[in-house]
C-alpha cells in the first residue's frame, strides 16, 4: 500500500473494531487453564497466623494454604503446584473477579452480599468463626460490654468494620474506631497502645497474640459478636471448578470421618474392605470421574496434605502457637459442626 | 455571505476532517469500552450502577467534622471523606506555605547555621518518600508517648497521648460561650477539641514534606530576580530585610507562584496516602465502601472526580491570584 495515511485509518477502524468486540466472560474454562498452567494460583491472606502465612523456611503455612494445596492434589497431582498470591483485604475479590486467582482462600466470611453482587460463589465453611474483642489486661475490661468510649482498632474493607457498629449501637455504647488497611498496621498500632480494643474474628485474634513478646498481657474478651462462617471461593459462572473446589474440602472432612490419615492411607487403600473408605480412595467407584479428576484425586490429597483434622491440627490447634481448641470446627459426630455430604 | 466550501486541498478544510474523525473514534472508543464493561460485570454477576449511595453504610468512621452515624447513607459517609480531605488539605497548604517561605529564605541566608539547617531540612525531607515519613511520623506519636490513661499535660485541660492532642473547645451552651474542656478517663481523655494521632501524623508529614519542595521553589524565585535589582535597593540604602520585602519577593512571586500550585495540589493528592495510617479521608471511606458492597469501578470513579474537583477548583484560584501578581506589561 502506497499510501500511508490510509494506512493509519485502517488501523485505527481495526483497533476501534477491537474494542467493539465484548471480552468473553470466562466460563467453566479454569480447570482447562489450571491444568495446562501446571499449577493453582490461590489468593491467601499476606499474614494471619494458622491461616497463611510463609515460616522460618519460606514455605507457605496455614489451613487455608492446605485448601490450595489439597485442590492441586487433586488437579494437577502435585501438592506443591500452587501459586499463592498475598492480597489485603481491599484486593482479594477484584483478583479473583478478575480472573488473577483461580481460589480465593482467606480467611473470608461467607454472606449473602458477597455471595449475590460479587460475581463470586463461596464453596464451603473450613472455618467457623465470629468476631471478638481483645483488650490489654491492665485495662481490667471483663466484657465487651463495658467497652463504652473505648477506641477500637478494626481493618478496612472487613465484615468486621460493619459488625462492631451494629454491636455497639446495639448495647447503646458509643466508641471511637481507627482503620487501617493491613492486618500488620492495626496490630503494630494496637500493640503500641493506640487503641484500648482490637476486633476482628476471634481465630485472627488468637493469631495476632501469637506476634507479641508477651501474648499474656492480652485477654480476649468472652463475647462473640457475629457469626463468621469462613471459607474458600471461586469465579461465579464456572460450576466445574465450583464443584471441585467444594468437593475437595468435603473429601477432606469425609477422609478424617472415616478415618482415613496420611499416615494410614496406603494401608487403608491396600486393605480396607469399608466401601466408604473404598469409594473415598478410589479403590472401587470413579468418584473423581464425575467431577472431571481421576479415581485418586482424593487419595493424593489425604497422602500429600491429609485430612481436615491434621490440616487444623497442624495449623491452628492446641498444639500450634495459635493454640485454638477444636470446639465449633470439630466434626458434626464428635460434637462440631463440620459436616460433608456424603462422597458417593 | 459566501457559502464554505470544503475542499481538500485547503489546509483548513482538511484539519476540520481530521479533528471530527478524531472526535468520532475518541467517542466511539469511550463508548466501546463502556459498553464492554457493562457487559462483562452483568456476565459475571457484578452489581453496578450508583444506587448503593443511598444505601445505609453501616460501617463507622473515626473523625470527622461531618456528623456521621453507622446509620447514615454511603453518600453521607463519602461527604465525611471528603471533608477529612478537604480539612487536612487547607490546613496542610496554610501550614506548609509560610513555612516553605521560611525555609527557602533560610537556604539563602548569610548565617551559616540558619542555611545549614535549612539545606538539611530540604534535602531529607524532599528525598524520603512521603509515605515513609508518614509512617515515623505516626510511629513518633503512638510508640514514645504515654498512654491515653496518663497523657503528658502540656497546660491546663491540653493533653497529649497516644490518643493524640486534646484542647479545650469553645461550645455553645444554653445562648453564651461556654469551655469545654477535656477529662481524663478509664480509656483516655474525652471531651473538648480532639485531634487523633492519625490526622496529626498526616498534617505534620504533608506539611514538613511539602514545605521542603516550597522552600525550593522559593529559593529558584529568589535567585531569578536580576542581582541589579538588590544592588539597585541597596544603593538607595534599603536596609537587607526591606531590599528583600519590597524589591526581591514581589518580583519573585510571579515566578513562585505556577510551581507553587503545583505544589499545593501535590499536597492535596498526597493526602490520600492517609489509608496508610488509618485516617478516614476520602479514599480511606472509598476502600471501606468498596468492601461493604464489592462496586469497586463506581468508588474509584468517586474518588477521581473528588480530587479533581477539588483541584481544578485550586487550580483556578491560584490562577486568579496569579494574574494578580504577573508583571503588568505597558
Amino acid at each position: 500500500m502506497a499510501n500511508p495515511k490510509r494506512k493509519r485509518t485502517a488501523a485505527l477502524a481495526l483497533l476501534a473494531g477491537a474494542l467493539l468486540v465484548p471480552a468473553s466472560a470466562r466460563a467453566g474454562k479454569t480447570l482447562d487453564a489450571v491444568r495446562q498452567r501446571g499449577e493453582v494460583i490461590c489468593g491467601v491472606n499476606t499474614s494471619a497466623p494458622g491461616f497463611s502465612g510463609v515460616d522460618s523456611q519460606g514455605r507457605w503455612q496455614g489451613l487455608d494454604v492446605d485448601m490450595c494445596r489439597a485442590v492441586a492434589a487433586a488437579v494437577v497431582r502435585d501438592a506443591n503446584k500452587v501459586r499463592f498470591v498475598p492480597l489485603n483485604s481491599q484486593q482479594r475479590f477484584a483478583a479473583l473477579q478478575a480472573g488473577e486467582i483461580d481460589i480465593l482462600a482467606r480467611n473470608t466470611t461467607w454472606s449473602l452480599t458477597r455471595d449475590a453482587s460479587l460475581g463470586i460463589v463461596f464453596t464451603g465453611i473450613n472455618y467457623f468463626d465470629g468476631q471478638g474483642f481483645m483488650v490489654p489486661k491492665k485495662l481490667k475490661v471483663e466484657s465487651a460490654k463495658k467497652l463504652g468510649g473505648a477506641t477500637v482498632c478494626v481493618q478496612a474493607g472487613t465484615t468486621s468494620e460493619k459488625n462492631v457498629a451494629d454491636f455497639f449501637q446495639a448495647n447503646g455504647l458509643k466508641y471511637k474506631s481507627v482503620v487501617f488497611d493491613t492486618a500488620e498496621a492495626i496490630t503494630s498500632a494496637f500493640f503500641s497502645g493506640r487503641c484500648q480494643a482490637y476486633t476482628t474474628d476471634m481465630s485472627d485474634l488468637a493469631g495476632a497474640r501469637t506476634k507479641v513478646a508477651n501474648p499474656n498481657d492480652y485477654v480476649i474478651l468472652p463475647e462473640v459478636v457475629s457469626k463468621e462462617p469462613l471459607g474458600p471461593s471461586v469465579r461465579r459462572g464456572d460450576d466445574e471448578w465450583f464443584q471441585i473446589v467444594r468437593w475437595t474440602l468435603f473429601g477432606m472432612l469425609e477422609a478424617e470421618e472415616a478415618g482415613i490419615t496420611q499416615a494410614n492411607v496406603d494401608k487403608m487403600k491396600a486393605e480396607s474392605k469399608d466401601p466408604i473408605v473404598q469409594r473415598v480412595l478410589g479403590v472401587t467407584d470413579d468418584m473423581g470421574g464425575l467431577l472431571g479428576l481421576d479415581k485418586e484425586w482424593l487419595y493424593r490429597v489425604v497422602k500429600q496434605v491429609g485430612n481436615y483434622g491434621e490440616s487444623f491440627e497442624r495449623t491452628l490447634g492446641p498444639k500450634t502457637p495459635v493454640g485454638l481448641p477444636r470446639g465449633a470446627n470439630n466434626l458434626w459426630n464428635k460434637g462440631g459442626l463440620m459436616y460433608a455430604p456424603p462422597v458417593r | 455571505m459566501n457559502p464554505v466550501r470544503f475542499s481538500w486541498s485547503s489546509r483548513s478544510g482538511r484539519a476540520l476532517v481530521f479533528q471530527a474523525a478524531l472526535l468520532i473514534v475518541l467517542v466511539v472508543a469511550g463508548w466501546a469500552l463502556w459498553r464492554n464493561t457493562a457487559h462483562n460485570l452483568a456476565a459475571r454477576g457484578i452489581r453496578s450502577g450508583f444506587a448503593f449511595l443511598d444505601q445505609r453504610a453501616g460501617f463507622d468512621i473515626g473523625e470527622g467534622v461531618v456528623p456521621y452515624t453507622p446509620d447514615d447513607t454511603f453518600l453521607r459517609a463519602f461527604a465525611a471523606g471528603i471533608a477529612n480531605t478537604l480539612r487536612v488539605s487547607l490546613l496542610g497548604i496554610l501550614l506548609a506555605t509560610p513555612l516553605g517561605l521560611v525555609v527557602g529564605l533560610g537556604r539563602l541566608s548569610r548565617n551559616v547555621l540558619v542555611r545549614t539547617l535549612a539545606t538539611v531540612w530540604v534535602e531529607v525531607l524532599r528525598n524520603v518518600p512521603l509515605v515513609i515519613q508518614l509512617f515515623a511520623w505516626y510511629l513518633v506519636l503512638t510508640q514514645l508517648l504515654p498512654d491515653p490513661a496518663s497523657p503528658l499535660v502540656l497546660a491546663p485541660h491540653v493533653y497529649l497521648s497516644k490518643g493524640g492532642l486534646q484542647l479545650p473547645m469553645p461550645v455553645l451552651a444554653g445562648g453564651h460561650l461556654a469551655l469545654e474542656r477535656p477529662e481524663v478517663t478509664a480509656f483516655g481523655v474525652s471531651g473538648g477539641l480532639s485531634l487523633t494521632p492519625e490526622f496529626l501524623a498526616l498534617l505534620f508529614g504533608l506539611v514538613t514534606a511539602t514545605s521542603a519542595s516550597i522552600a525550593e521553589i522559593v529559593r529558584s524565585g529568589v535567585l531569578a530576580v536580576p542581582r541589579g535589582q538588590t544592588e539597585a535597593a541597596a544603593a538607595l540604602g534599603l536596609p537587607h530585610r526591606r531590599v528583600i520585602r519590597r524589591v526581591v519577593l514581589p518580583q519573585a512571586l510571579r515566578i513562585i507562584v505556577p510551581p507553587l500550585t503545583s505544589q499545593f495540589l501535590n499536597l492535596t493528592k498526597n493526602s490520600s496516602l492517609a489509608v496508610a495510617i488509618g485516617f478516614p479521608d476520602v479514599v480511606s471511606i472509598a476502600n471501606t465502601a468498596i468492601n461493604q458492597n464489592g462496586q469497586a469501578l463506581e468508588c474509584i470513579l468517586l474518588i477521581m472526580s473528588v480530587y479533581l474537583t477539588i483541584n481544578l477548583l485550586t487550580a483556578a484560584a491560584m490562577n486568579v491570584y496569579n494574574r494578580r501578581v504577573a508583571l503588568v506589561e505597558r
